[in-house]
């Protein structure tokens, strides 16, 4: 079955929150009964109080009131009705807070799973894949799967709970009236389905005309100086206006289709509206149905006819939740750094040996039965020119990269680096990178990351042997100044 | 200056602010006034709705006939269409008018930012005028368009409700009225708090997606540090705190819907009771009561809704004055109204009255000090360059080695002393004409998303496909064009971020040769090319650059001992100028420079 490990994906965040899930649509559904029988009590005041009609069973309860007259009557048709609303009202309460529970729990779940699964991922993949492009599925994707689950799913399974309920009632109530207004539900749901499943691409035309804008801005804010020089503001403009012409026109015609859209939509609603009303007239006035009756019907009909019209956007709007899903899952099912299954933590002070070592990225050698010896505690120059494996030998060492089967093999005081843990490993190799990378947390922070427990003895002295310690003083806030805010920047040496 | 970007939190309304819209809103006046028409036509028909369904029920049901009934049901019908068209006219109408207005606002702010000074840009984040251009132009006209139609229309029905009401029937009129007071009480209550929440909401968004983008661009750097756990964690607490927040806006609106929904229910009971008894004594037909039902149910959600869309449509304020603030930034330098008379703007040259351009140019008695600087770096520098002449600029970073550049291609203007082109103040003529003389390569290379044949283009708009080539070639630059996969026809991909640095530097080159310009600006534009390119266009560059006046500012001294001239920058100022062999025997900060960068360059090649 094509669709089995994504939904395996969304069942295994919703681990421990179907429960939440449950109670919510179990609500919702009990407002929906609630809600219906507003209606059945405005029903039997108008027959039974104003009218003369025999009180329909279920409501016995009311037989003394109606019997001390009209305004004890009134009176507990209006308390009833005051006590489902206020049933009402609980049981939304419960259900909505179960389903935001349930969702906030359920998109927690699945960033943290991305973010440290990211975390794990060998830098082989942080090398291929572009951030802007990994970032909008950890967020967007995301966004789109949790109301997927949570919104729409949930929305589904009411609307069609709702329907079922509400025909089952007017069913009861009259057949034939039934049938007017049920003829032109599938057309209302259909119409509005086809629609949204035909204007999705437009959609997607125009959000890519936005992106495409948006980049022509920044490009040239970024670029200005090039502008400036070559005196191309003009060329810059024109450019800019053909961007921002093409998407504007493109949301104008998008626009055109969805008001003929709400507009037909709004029309078949209220001639089917307008249909029941005028046949359930008609047949009030054959004496086929009662007053009350008829109130009922139409009330039942109206709050039918919206969520229905909503149904055929929702359905549309599943089906980019598919491509989500399989945008999150790629991301989760990149197979992360694994650990031999006793990996070694061995001291890591002996001689370092590159032994007929061969490496490349994407099928070209960058290192081609490379072998050498480096004592311990010595130092050692490499040089080349660009591109000619300098980094990689490094890489390599720390296992940033891991060598393939059969591409030699690197080992410290005789031991492979592939069967040493990566974070021993690492712990031990000091790499010092070319282009830095700095987080947005206090300077302190930052020195400290790899050990926070460290002390501020130690945080002094790192600064002092890396020779920072005076540049950093010199901040306002010395070593609680935030990296990258407020201007606070550091020269790349620094 | 800060650019932190705090959001609205409740302030005054201030009408000079929104009239800075009118002239953006002025072209589409008529269109605003047939949008507003058409939505009192639209709040009009939803008022009368119940008032046909209680016609059908007093006049078919109660009064047992369906005489009529055809009649009655073709004019539902029209009704209903005479909705549905001003319905289709109102969201055409909106939708034209927000992307109309928004396109205009952003290219009124586009147009406005060429003009800019560079010391603009110098000290402002993209990305703070990117939202400006993009993100408030949209939420401006997205309002403007929709959202105060919007309150015209809930206004008028809740008026119209009311007054039908007060019409039908006075008594129960009053009876719906005693629950709209509270309604208005829980929104004012609830909406400032749900606002917060979801404001605190957003942060802990925008804090999530930063921590993403930290945890994956410094993905090598954690790993070298093995500190994934440690980000694991802190990411972990960001999410916890994203929860927590959520789940209490969740919280406050899962109290108020239902309260809301709970009080028009109790309005609909009590409307039951009085009308109940009214009909009964005979005072009201039944229709009219199901007319009141459905009024009192229909009434309190535009209540509710209003309120909210009046909160947003005042929160635009802060959209708009983020927009006009970016419009009232004035260029540093500026083309007298002479000049442009005669010259023409940066949009309209008027190429006809353009002098030739030689390269001559003179610093005399040049005083500079940058706008945000508290003291002079220029004083009183005078320098004849004459055209041809080629100038080296020398110094540690940030020893002020751009200023001399930046004053001479006038991105920025002498506070005092003048600065002659050809011998004339460059003041006379525009910064164009100057501009369009001058090549500029950069150290961090920009290109623009598209061919590499579309950027190298860009230096001289209508060099044919040949020309391209043959700069490209002049440069070297062709060495990198045949590795890619589709030639010169490649993309180079955003901001040319496929191409490494060093290629973009070649591609930059090519565009700056192409331009054949009589002024050569290389902004330590070898550096991050590797020695065996270096050398390739080091031999190019010679070639180049006789007969042009040009600029080098250089890291490594190697590149520059052939310039005519060398000045030696140190903390702003100009302490040394020379040739090279006369700095050398100078034995000044040059010979320094030079003998401590040979050592240094040697040591790098080393370790590189």
């Amino acid at each position: 079955m094509q669709n089995h490990p994504k939904a395996a994906l969304v069942l295994r965040f919703l681990r421990g929150r179907a429960r939440l899930l449950v109670l919510s649509l179990a609500c919702s559904m009990l407002c929906i009964v609630l809600g219906a029988m507003t209606p059945q009590v405005i029903k039997a005041a108008v027959d039974c109080v104003l009218g003369d009609a025999p009180l329909p069973a279920g409501f016995g309860f009311l037989a003394p009131a109606v019997d001390a007259g009209v305004l004890p009557a009134l009176l507990a048709a209006a308390a009833t009705l005051a006590f489902l609303a206020l049933c009402n009202a609980l049981s939304d309460y419960v259900g909505r807070m179960a389903l935001a529970r349930a969702s906030e729990g359920f998109i927690k779940a699945m960033r943290d799973a991305l973010f440290s699964h990211i975390q794990r991922l060998p830098f082989a993949w942080h090398v291929r894949h572009q951030t802007g492009e990994i970032i909008q599925r950890c967020t967007s994707d995301v966004e789109v799967v949790r109301s997927f689950v949570v919104n729409q799913l949930t929305e589904v399974v009411r609307t069609v709970f709702m329907v079922a309920f509400y025909l089952g009632l007017m069913l009861s109530m009259n057949a034939k009236l039934s049938l007017v207004a049920l003829v032109f539900l599938p057309i209302v749901a259909g119409y509005s389905m086809v629609f949204y499943t035909r204007i999705a691409r437009r959609f997607r035309t125009a959000d890519e005309a936005e992106g495409e804008l948006t980049s022509a801005v920044q490009e040239n804010l970024t670029g200005v100086r090039v502008v400036r020089a070559f005196g191309r503001e003009r060329f810059e403009v024109e450019r800019f206006d053909e961007r921002n012409e093409r998407f504007s026109a493109l949301w104008i015609h998008l626009g055109r289709l969805l008001s003929y859209y709400w507009c037909i939509g709004d029309l078949i609603t209220s001639i089917q509206i307008i249909t029941v009303v005028c046949a359930g007239a008609y047949m009030a006035v054959a004496g086929e149905i009662s007053l009350g009756m008829f109130l009922a019907f139409v009330s039942y009909n109206q709050s039918l006819i919206w969520p229905v019209r909503g149904l055929g956007r929702i359905l549309s709007e599943m089906s980019k939740a598919s491509v989500s899903i399989e945008r999150v899952r790629y991301i989760l099912d990149a197979q992360p750094e694994v650990e031999p299954e006793r990996a070694l933590t061995p001291p890591l002070d002996g001689d370092i040996r590159f032994e007929h070592v061969t490496f490349g990225y994407g099928g070209q050698d960058v290192l081609r039965d490379v072998s050498f010896t480096i004592p311990a505690g010595s130092t050692v120059g490499i040089l080349g020119g660009t591109g000619s494996g300098k980094s990689t030998l490094v890489h390599l060492l720390d296992r940033l990269y891991d060598l393939p089967d059969g591409g030699g093999r690197i080992t410290i005081g005789g031991v492979d680096v592939r069967d040493i843990r990566r974070s021993h490993l690492r712990r031990g190799v000091g790499l010092v990178l070319q282009e830095p990378f700095l987080f947005s947390r206090t300077v302190r922070e930052n020195i400290l990351a790899p050990d926070p427990q460290a002390g501020e003895d130690a945080l002094h002295e790192a600064a002092h042997t890396a020779c920072v310690d005076e540049a950093i003083e010199g901040f306002a806030d010395g070593y609680d100044t935030v990296v990258g805010e407020r201007g606070v920047t550091l020269s790349g040496g620094q | 200056m800060a650019f932190d970007e705090t959001e609205y939190a409740g302030r005054s309304f201030e009408p000079a602010v929104w009239k800075r819209l009118f002239p953006f809103l002025r072209p589409f006046g008529p269109l605003l006034l047939v949008v507003l028409a058409l939505n009192v036509v639209c709040a009009l028909v939803d008022i009368v709705l119940p008032l046909l369904q209680r016609y059908a029920i007093d006049r078919f049901i109660v009064g047992g006939t369906t005489d009529g009934i055809g009649g009655y049901f073709l004019f539902c019908v029209g009704v209903i269409l005479v909705q549905t068209l001003s319905v289709l006219g109102f969201t055409r109408g909106s939708m034209s008018i927000e992307m109309r207005l928004g396109r205009d606002m952003k290219r009124a702010c586009f147009t406005h930012l060429q003009r800019l000074s560079l010391s603009y840009y110098n000290v402002t984040p993209v990305g703070y005028i990117l939202s400006r251009v993009m993100n408030d132009t949209n939420r401006i006209a997205g309002l403007i368009a929709w959202n105060f139609f919007d309150i015209v229309w809930a206004l008028l029905y809740v008026l119209g409700v009311l007054c039908a009401m007060a019409l039908l029937n006075l008594r129960l009129a009053l009876v719906v009225l005693l629950v709209v007071p509270a309604i208005a009480v829980l929104t004012v209550l609830f909406q400032s708090r749900i606002l917060a929440w979801n404001r605190r909401v957003r942060h802990a968004h925008s804090r999530i997606t930063g921590a993403y983008n930290e945890g994956i661009m410094g993905a090598k750097t954690s790993k070298t540090l093995v500190i994934e756990e440690q980000n694991c964690r802190d990411f972990d607490a960001l999410t916890a705190q994203m929860q927590h927040s959520a789940v209490r806006a969740a919280r406050l609106s899962a109290v108020y819907i239902p309260l809301v929904a709970c009080l028009s229910s109790l309005a609909a009971a009590a409307v039951l009771v009085q009308g109940g008894l009214i009909t009964a004594q005979g005072g009201m037909m039944i229709g009219t009561l199901s007319a009141f039902l459905s009024y009192a149910v229909g009434i309190f959600e535009p209540i509710q809704r209003l309120a909210r869309m009046l909160a947003d449509f005042i929160s635009v304020q802060a959209n708009i004055e983020r927009v006009t603030g970016l419009l009232d930034q004035q260029p540093l330098v500026v083309d007298s109204p002479q000049v442009v008379a005669r010259y023409g703007d940066c949009f309209h040259p008027i190429r006809e009255n353009w002098e030739p351009i030689r390269g001559d140019i003179e610093f005399e008695d040049v005083s500079f000090r940058y706008p945000d600087g508290k003291e002079d770096v220029l004083s009183h520098f005078n320098l004849k360059i004459p055209a041809g002449t080629t100038v080296a600029i020398v110094g540690e970073t940030g020893a002020g080695k751009s200023t001399l550049v930046n004053l001479a291609c006038r991105f920025f203007e002498p506070t005092a002393g003048r600065i002659l082109v050809d011998g004339r103040d460059y003041r006379e003529r525009s910064q164009l004409w100057l501009h369009s003389s001058i090549g500029y390569v950069l150290q961090n290379p920009h290109l623009f998303s598209g061919t590499v044949m579309d950027n190298i283009r860009y230096g001289r708009l209508d060099a044919t496909d040949e020309e391209v080539r043959a700069a490209a070639e002049a440069v070297s630059a062709d060495t990198v064009v045949d590795k890619l996969d589709r030639g010169y026809l490649s993309d180079v991909g955003e901001g040319g971020d496929r191409l490494s640095t060093g290629e973009k530097q070649l591609i930059s080159f090519a565009r700056a040769v192409l331009c054949d310009p009589r002024i050569f600006v290389l902004d330590e534009a070898t550096s991050s090319i590797d020695t065996r390119t270096e050398q390739l266009i080091q031999h190019a560059i010679e070639r180049l650059l006789r007969g042009r006046t040009s600029f080098l500012i250089a890291h490594r001294l190697s590149t520059i001992r052939h310039a005519d001239l060398i000045l030696v920058v140190h903390e702003g100022r100009i302490v040394e100028q020379g040739t090279h062999e006369q700095l050398l025997r100078q034995g000044g900060r040059y010979h320094d420079l030079y003998v401590k960068q040979f050592a240094q360059e040697a040591q790098s090649r080393v370790m590189g």
